[in-house]
């Protein structure tokens, strides 16, 4: 058993290729009088990976809350599935298939890995009040997923925060891929990573593409955004800078257009070396 | 444009004897009522040897039916500490609860099970209120339950006095309902010389639901996730909100319970009494290995809590010594139990092997 398989399982079977699962129109955040966000258009299509580039500050983060059910958008048009939605809680977009792992990992540090694996998503063995959790059952689950990630926990009753930073990030990225049935948005999760590991995140992209997912891909290395993006939409200090179809773009375009694009001719010319 | 790529299997696991069981003395230590139990064998042990009428069944239940008084609200504190947050209204509460009781019967002439079923609406809405203004402004809950028990302080002693003309409220034992209340609230039953009072019961049964509900429900997940880290909790989809503003609610219900075993046992209560018992509740959770920033802790360890509440409250007493030094020692205790957990949580964050 391998990632791959634990995607092909629980995508979600009525997912055909192409059509568009999240839509943003013009949409826009504002934190009280500082506009974070202003006029993104955005598209996750099933069986495509949009990658969304940008430096620190750009916006990145605020556009997947919104998209995560974090914080609501201010302005412009949500569409989850082809509706106009806001989404006003986390689990409003998990019960939409759409599942995250955030940058800062979502973790509790002090419980135990399986059950920080289950968070807000227990198996229960009925729906009244004190209906006991399935625990061996949701114990063999996730030492099975973590596994199929090639990490073994010493102790699967041991707390996260014993767990090592990389570590840490394979639980939140096989969470997701375990409960994200449609759409997987990844904030920067090869950040904590070494080059293997990212290696092996970025085969998860790519093979949660195949499944047919949607997925969002959120990171500031174009290098690793060209391996597997279909789509990519660099934002720069709130809005658009970029919105191009692989098709349409080289790397070279998107490595000058995130270290700095027409900023950085003008400085070289500056510098004149 | 689309490419397949295939996914090699997941590197296999190079040592598989990596995985160890963990030595029990790890796993027992990290437990958060260690500490409790060992003091609690302890303190029984020193007041066995100092105290001689300490040592019979009948003053071992008396020593139970004092703990279970302050046991069955820490037992809902407890869980609120868990969750991240304080309540200090927990004390006044109680005598809120049977204040409301009495003197709405005993005014308007209403049936005592009228009384205090009003008497819960009224406490769990306090609950509510606490809660949910906590939730709602961000404001931190010290600060929102000291304005509540501020408010309460006042209203049970300033009521009381409107409607008596003295801070104590009246007889209510001639009022219908009475006797049947008394029997759920504030009954004892004897076996042989032994008193046990029902309140003793009720705590046993307490704290059984707390300890199931914190381990093996969803809900108990979602305490320990909303006091450890509540941003992560809301998140992965935890309520936060109304996991919060239930504990807050539990707090308050059962600082009712407490009210009506106090009102049907004594049938007068006095109006400026409570105050200060919302720290004895802490203590308890603390001493019972409670982590005073949430996300830590367990039932059973603030049941041993109370337990050693109650054996020195009254040890002390059948030791013939000064009561005075009672205080003292729970500060001596809960300074003891702080140390003790900051070991605990060190120890269980940080082992990595057997």
């Amino acid at each position: 058993m391998t990632v791959t398989d634990t995607l092909a399982q629980h995508a979600d079977a009525n997912l055909t290729k192409g059509e568009p699962l999240i839509e943003t129109i013009g949409i826009g955040k504002s934190y009280g009088a500082i506009r974070a966000l202003r006029g993104i258009d955005l598209r996750v299509n099933a069986g495509e990976v949009t990658c969304v580039l940008g430096d620190n500050g750009a916006g990145k983060s605020t556009l997947i809350k919104i998209m995560s059910g974090l914080h609501r958008h201010s302005e412009g048009t949500l569409k989850v599935d082809g509706r106009e939605i806001t989404l006003s809680s986390p689990r409003e977009a998990l019960d939409h298939g759409i599942a995250t792992v955030y940058q800062d990992l979502a973790v509790v540090p002090l419980m135990e890995v399986w059950r920080n694996f289950f968070l807000g998503s227990e198996l229960t063995g009925g729906r009244f009040p004190l209906a006991p959790l399935k625990t061996r059952q949701m114990k063999r689950i996730a030492d099975e997923e973590l596994r199929k990630m090639g990490i073994v926990v010493k102790n699967i009753d041991q707390p996260i925060g014993t767990l090592s930073g990389g570590q840490r990030q394979c639980v939140a990225i096989a969470r997701a891929v375990y409960f994200g049935a449609r759409v997987l948005i990844l904030d920067e999760p090869t950040a904590a990573l070494g080059v293997k590991q990212s290696g092996v995140v970025l085969k998860y992209v790519a093979a949660a593409r195949d499944a047919g997912l949607g997925v969002v891909f959120i990171t500031h290395n174009p290098h690793h955004a060209y391996l597997v993006g279909d789509h990519f939409v660099i934002l720069k200090l709130g809005t658009t800078a970029l919105d191009r179809n692989r098709a349409d773009v080289t790397l070279d375009e998107l490595t000058t257009q995130m270290a700095g694009g027409d900023e950085l001719t003008e400085l070289s010319h500056e510098l004149g070396r | 444009m689309s490419h397949t790529v295939q996914t090699a299997p997941a590197p296999t696991p190079s040592e598989p004897t990596n995985r160890v069981t963990l030595g029990w003395t790890n796993r027992v230590l990290a437990r958060p009522e260690v500490g409790a139990l060992v003091a609690a064998v302890i303190i029984f042990v020193f007041f066995l040897s100092a105290a001689p009428s300490f040592r019979s069944a009948e003053s071992f239940f008396t020593v139970l039916y004092q703990s279970s008084t302050i046991g069955i609200v820490a037992v809902a504190v407890g869980l609120l500490m868990i969750g991240g947050e304080f309540d200090l209204s927990a004390g006044v509460i109680v005598y809120t609860g049977g204040l409301v009781n009495s003197m709405l019967c005993w005014y308007f002439g209403m049936n005592l099970w009228v009384g205090a079923l009003v008497s819960l609406a009224f406490c769990l809405a306090i609950g509510f209120l606490n809660g949910y203004l906590v939730m709602r402004t961000g404001i931190p809950s010290f600060l929102i339950t000291l304005g509540t028990f501020f408010v309460l302080q006042g209203a049970n002693l300033g009521v009381t006095k409107l409607v008596t003309g003295s801070v104590s409220s009246p007889d209510i034992s001639r009022i219908d309902g009475y006797d049947s209340l008394g029997a759920i609230f504030s009954s004892s039953f004897k076996i042989g010389p032994v008193t046990v009072w029902i309140t003793v019961l009720w705590w046993l049964l307490f704290v059984a639901l707390a300890a199931w509900v914190l381990t093996r429900t969803r809900t108990g997940n979602w305490i320990y996730a909303v006091g450890g880290a509540p941003d992560s909790a809301r998140a992965v989809g935890v309520p936060v909100i109304k996991t919060k503003i239930g504990l807050f609610m539990t707090v308050s219900f059962l600082g009712w319970f407490v009210g009506m075993h106090t009102l049907y046992r004594f049938n007068t209560l006095q109006a400026g009494n409570g105050v200060g018992n919302e720290f004895l509740y802490i203590i308890a959770a603390v001493v019972g290995g409670t982590l005073l920033t949430g996300g830590f802790g367990n039932a059973v360890g603030v049941a041993i809590g109370a337990f050693i509440f109650g054996m020195t409250s009254l040890g002390i007493v059948y030791a013939g010594w000064d009561p005075n030094w009672f205080r003292a020692f729970l500060g001596v205790m809960l300074l003891l139990a702080v140390l003790v957990n900051l070991y605990v949580k060190r120890l269980s964050t940080a082992r990595k092997v057997g």
